[in-house]
């Protein structure tokens, strides 16, 4: 280092300056030619094309992807939608263009330069879109009058089509104009204003997927606005189809089966979590959102009292009912409060603090053991369970079979639901718990709610062994050129808290509950079969039975009436599917709800035999 | 130790070649944010025309002290712009899906822009002392290596690949300058020939390929680079000889240039004043050039003589990376026109280098 001057001075340096000046000259005389080259040489056609900016960019939409059943029946496709746009600068005169427009079209004049005047601010070389949808009549008449129209173009959009009218809407959800909230959030940065996104269901939720890329062309076009050759293209990169776990028979019937109710039906695979059926009634067609409502059609949509909006299986909060006599017993069991063969006394009704908790059955079941209890639903032995365990261990239960907590299910506005502890109660109302409130919490009343998915997690768990799956609603999503797939792997949230032993012999209960003639659900039974079924009906009370004197479901008001539940799984060993149904006041779970579950279960496990009602007739 | 001399050598010629080009880049943004646009946005004008203060304080304070001084404070200086890369992938503000800028109360810095001339200033003292007339060995190059490859690591996170390939040409013009011994020149050439295929074989995914592909061929990429490389060399073309007239550009008003009061603004330029215009343009930015190169040449001390090489080298090849873009020549790459984009960060570290320039050329007859 001390001999670097010795190495070289400032003169060796200098000598090297020349070099780098010859450099940077030829460097410019490179610049100085291709500026020559592009301005001179080329600059007559350069020229031509800058007038009326002949290169353009037209942008090609992506075909959305499209949703499949499980066994591959298409459920959701794309169908051609014609635009009439404009182009402001190729339009002239514009007043012309737009008077000519209005004759062909039969709409008046004024509409369409109020549409014009509004994108005054954009590039005057922005298509203006005037009218969507237009028959194939009118799209003719612009065709054949095209030489007359300066600056029209025809855009070819696809809309989206829901092939059978109300099937799955819930579920499926549906597409509407992108808002300009949206359009300024990070997760719709690739849109644009006046496309098409997901507001509700899978369309939602899976919009990333079913989205795809969009593409572009392009073009040069001539002095009116018209493609003269197209330069290059990108495709479109289509969307990803979505392959549904719904079983389209299963899911058709549960549909049928609450057409003329308020509630919903549920159905899934319990070893995989997938879902095979969701249905919420009443529905609504999803067309109309894409093609546009009426007032008339939307007033009616969001001022009915049944709610057709509203996806009642993961928004919808019920009372669990006799339903959740299976998290008592559990419980019970678990904690060492009774085992199989505890015995207790229902006299139909049992006195604690100043007042009698009735049981449903007025007479009383007499000396009971567990297995009955839950065949019979008797509310007695529970109350004596519940009071023996205390709010806050039930609470415990509840929330390990998933109760209070979403289910993670890929749709949008899920319900948490709610179960009380004692201190959520003190927080929330400034009263101490009674001890009297834990005999209803014990058979599913009071506080309690739970939405009906959450109930077909835990009647799922309990038939896969205790396992509490995500519920899955896809089985995958591809792209049919290529082997792009994304499969969600099934996901196991938790286990139920209940050893293997117990939980046989709450399975044991949830099999006399049907298989017995002395079950609730015994008339529900699958008949001239071998298949059996398991399950639990719940009626879930909307007025407490110390307030009201009526004690006949009858005569109550129809908005009185009670909740019809019931969950099933089925066949009893190695469950292929279980069920969770409500019925809003449907009063009874086991003359409501339960038949409905086995029509579902016989659909899905026996799809070719006619209703075995039917062959009982015969 | 004021020198009448300082007065007597102060570099006139290139102060006015400075004003020109700067003048004549305020009259080509005025012109790039206002003709046929709908809402014009002369505030820009302002604001250049305020960064162009700012950039002239700045030459003045570059100029004012003795450059050997930074001699010593080489070593802090680069860390100090280091420190702010780091400072930038931190705490930095995020536009258009890259972080490049750092608010510190009402100025907004852009960290990349000074360590441009931190690594001129490191590089520069370090040359000076190892350089010898044989050409340096691998040994030698290894601290030049590490670091260049420190910045540029850091500015490609954020991500900004036009600032670190600028910083690249900047130390292999400073390295080539210095010369570079023949076997280990060769050595190298033969090491990148045999590693770039490799690397593009077994390192780089697919989709990555794809991306270097349509980078270097714009064309791959008709719906976004290759549409803008299109409209610019249809606006530089449709200037033709004499030029459409200030004002009177057409291209301008599409919006296909996000960029065209910043990188495209050459297009802009090329349209309105056509060949005759950019050609007096061009010999300006070249006379520029080759007067700082002057500069070096009648230093007489190998400090000065690569600190002006190399703040030269990097005003050089600005100027003919963002005019070989707009005209097609080569891939696109954020890289403003020296004098003439509009920017505050790069107008005032341009005005600095010039001032460091200035620092030479005004002392070139001192030594103590």
């Amino acid at each position: 280092m001390s001999d670097f001057l010795t190495n070289v001075n400032a003169d060796w340096f200098r000598s090297r300056i020349s070099g780098v000046i010859f450099c940077v000259l030829a460097v410019f005389v490179v610049l100085i030619s291709r500026l020559f080259y592009l301005q001179v040489v080329q600059g007559d056609e350069l020229r031509r094309l800058s007038e009326n900016n002949r290169i353009r960019l037209q942008s090609i939409d992506a075909p959305r992807g499209l949703v499949f059943d499980r066994n591959g029946r298409l459920l959701v496709d794309n169908r051609p939608s014609f635009g009439v746009a404009v182009i402001p600068k190729d339009a002239r005169p514009m007043a012309d263009v737009l008077s000519k427009l209005s004759k062909l079209l039969d709409v008046p004049e004024e509409d369409f330069i109020q549409k014009v005047k509004r994108q005054q601010g954009a590039s005057p070389y922005k298509p203006v879109l005037l009218m969507q949808d237009i028959g194939r009549d009118a799209l003719a008449a612009i065709a054949v009058n095209k030489f007359d129209l300066p600056g029209v173009t025809i855009e070819v959009k696809p809309l989206r089509h829901y092939i059978d009218k109300q099937f799955a809407a819930h579920l499926v959800g549906y597409l509407g104009e992108i808002s300009a909230a949206e359009l300024k959030m990070k997760k719709y940065a690739d849109n644009r204003g006046g496309d098409y996104i997901g507001k509700f269901g899978i369309e939602k939720t899976y919009e990333k997927l079913l989205r795809g890329e969009r593409g572009g062309r392009q073009v040069e076009v001539n002095a009116r606005g018209r493609n003269v050759r197209v330069i290059d293209t990108v495709d479109a990169i289509p969307g990803y189809n979505l392959h549904l776990t719904i079983d389209y028979e299963v899911q058709k019937k549960a549909e049928s089966l609450l057409a003329d109710k308020a509630g919903a039906v549920l159905a899934i695979i319990p070893s995989t979590g997938e879902l095979l059926a969701m249905a919420s009634s009443p529905s609504f067609d999803q067309n109309i959102f894409v093609s546009g409502m009426s007032h008339k059609e939307w007033q009616d949509l969001s001022t009915n009292p049944l709610r057709p909006m509203e996806n009642k299986a993961i928004q919808g909060t019920y009372p669990p009912a006799s339903v959740y006599k299976i998290i008592t017993a559990m419980a019970g069991l678990e904690e060492g409060v009774i085992d199989e063969n505890t015995v207790f006394e229902c006299n139909g009704s049992i006195w604690y603090g100043d007042r009698a908790f009735r049981c449903w059955r007025r007479g009383g079941h007499g000396a009971i053991t567990l297995n009955t209890a839950l065949a019979e639903s008797c509310d007695v032995y529970f109350y004596q369970v519940g009071q023996k365990l205390g709010v806050d261990r039930l609470a415990w239960y509840a929330k390990a079979c998933g109760f209070a907590n979403p289910t993670e299910i890929d749709l949008d506005h899920e319900s948490s639901g709610l179960i009380p502890t004692a201190a959520w109660k003190y927080a929330r109302t400034g009263v101490p718990w009674q001890s009297g409130e834990t005999l209803s919490i014990a058979i599913g009343q009071g506080y309690n709610l739970v939405t009906p998915l959450q109930q077909l997690s835990m009647i799922s768990a309990i038939a896969n062994g205790g396992r509490l799956m995500k519920p899955e609603i896809i089985q995958y999503a591809a792209v049919p050129e290529n082997d792009l797939i994304f499969r969600p792997e099934p996901r196991e949230l938790g286990v139920l808290p209940v050893s293997e032993k117990n939980l046989e012999i709450i399975k044991k209960g949830l099999w006399t509950v049907v298989n017995k003639r002395k079950g609730t659900a015994w008339q529900a039974r699958l008949k001239n079969t071998d298949i059996e079924m398991c399950g639990k009906t719940g009626t879930a009370q909307l007025v407490g039975r110390a307030r009201v004197k009526e004690q006949d479901e009858e005569k109550l008001a129809g908005h009185l009436k009670s909740h019809a539940w019931f969950v099933a799984y089925a066949p009893a060993e190695n469950p292929e599917i279980a069920v969770t149904v409500i019925v809003e006041h449907g009063k009874h779970g086991s003359s409501t709800a339960a038949p409905i579950a086995r029509e579902i279960i016989q659909t899905y496990l026996l799809p070719d035999k006619p209703d075995s009602e039917e062959m009982v007739k015969r | 130790m004021f020198d009448r001399r300082l007065v007597q050598y102060f570099d006139w010629p290139l102060l006015i070649m400075t004003v020109l080009l700067c003048g004549l880049g305020l009259v080509t943004l005025y012109s790039a944010v206002t003709a046929g646009i709908p809402t014009p946005q002369q505030s820009l004008v302002y604001r250049q025309l305020f960064w162009f203060g700012i950039g002239l304080a700045a030459m003045t304070s570059a100029f004012l002290f003795d450059y050997k001084s930074l001699d010593q404070w080489a070593n802090v200086i680069y860390v100090l712009c280091v420190v702010l890369l780091v400072c930038v992938l931190i705490f930095g503000k995020q536009a258009g899906g890259s972080k490049r800028w750092l608010i510190l109360g009402p100025i907004t810095l852009q960290p990349s822009e000074t360590m441009k001339i931190g690594l001129i200033i490191v590089l520069s003292k370090y040359y000076s002392k190892v350089a010898h007339n044989q050409g340096l060995i691998f040994r030698e190059l290894l601290i030049p290596f590490i670091l260049t490859i420190i910045p540029c690591a850091l500015i490609i996170q954020q991500p900004d690949l036009g600032t670190a390939i600028v910083l690249v040409l900047i130390v292999a013009s400073m390295t080539f300058y210095v010369k570079i011994e023949r076997r280990t020149f060769i050595s190298i050439i033969v090491a990148f020939t045999v590693l770039v295929p490799l690397a593009w074989i077994y390192l780089l995914k697919e989709y990555q390929k794809q991306r270097v592909l349509t980078f270097l061929n714009p064309d791959r990429d008709p719906l976004g680079a290759g549409y803008h490389i299109i409209q610019s060399k249809i606006a530089i073309g449709s200037g033709m000889l004499s030029g459409k007239g200030f004002l009177k550009g057409t291209q301008n008003a599409l919006s296909f240039l996000p960029e065209r009061h910043t990188d495209f603004i050459f297009s802009v330029l090329a349209e309105e004043w056509g060949f005759a215009g950019s050609l007096v343009v061009l010999i300006l930015l070249a006379g520029f050039i080759l007067w700082a190169l002057h500069i070096a040449h009648r230093c007489r001390e190998p400090f000065g003589i690569i600190l002006s090489v190399g703040v030269t080298a990097m005003i050089f090849w600005q100027i003919v990376i963002n005019i070989c873009m707009v005209m097609g020549l080569m891939p696109v790459v954020g890289v403003p026109l020296p004098f003439i984009s509009y920017g505050g960060s790069s107008a005032v570290t341009v005005m600095i280098c010039i001032g460091l320039l200035m620092n030479v050329s005004m002392r070139r007859f001192m030594f103590e």
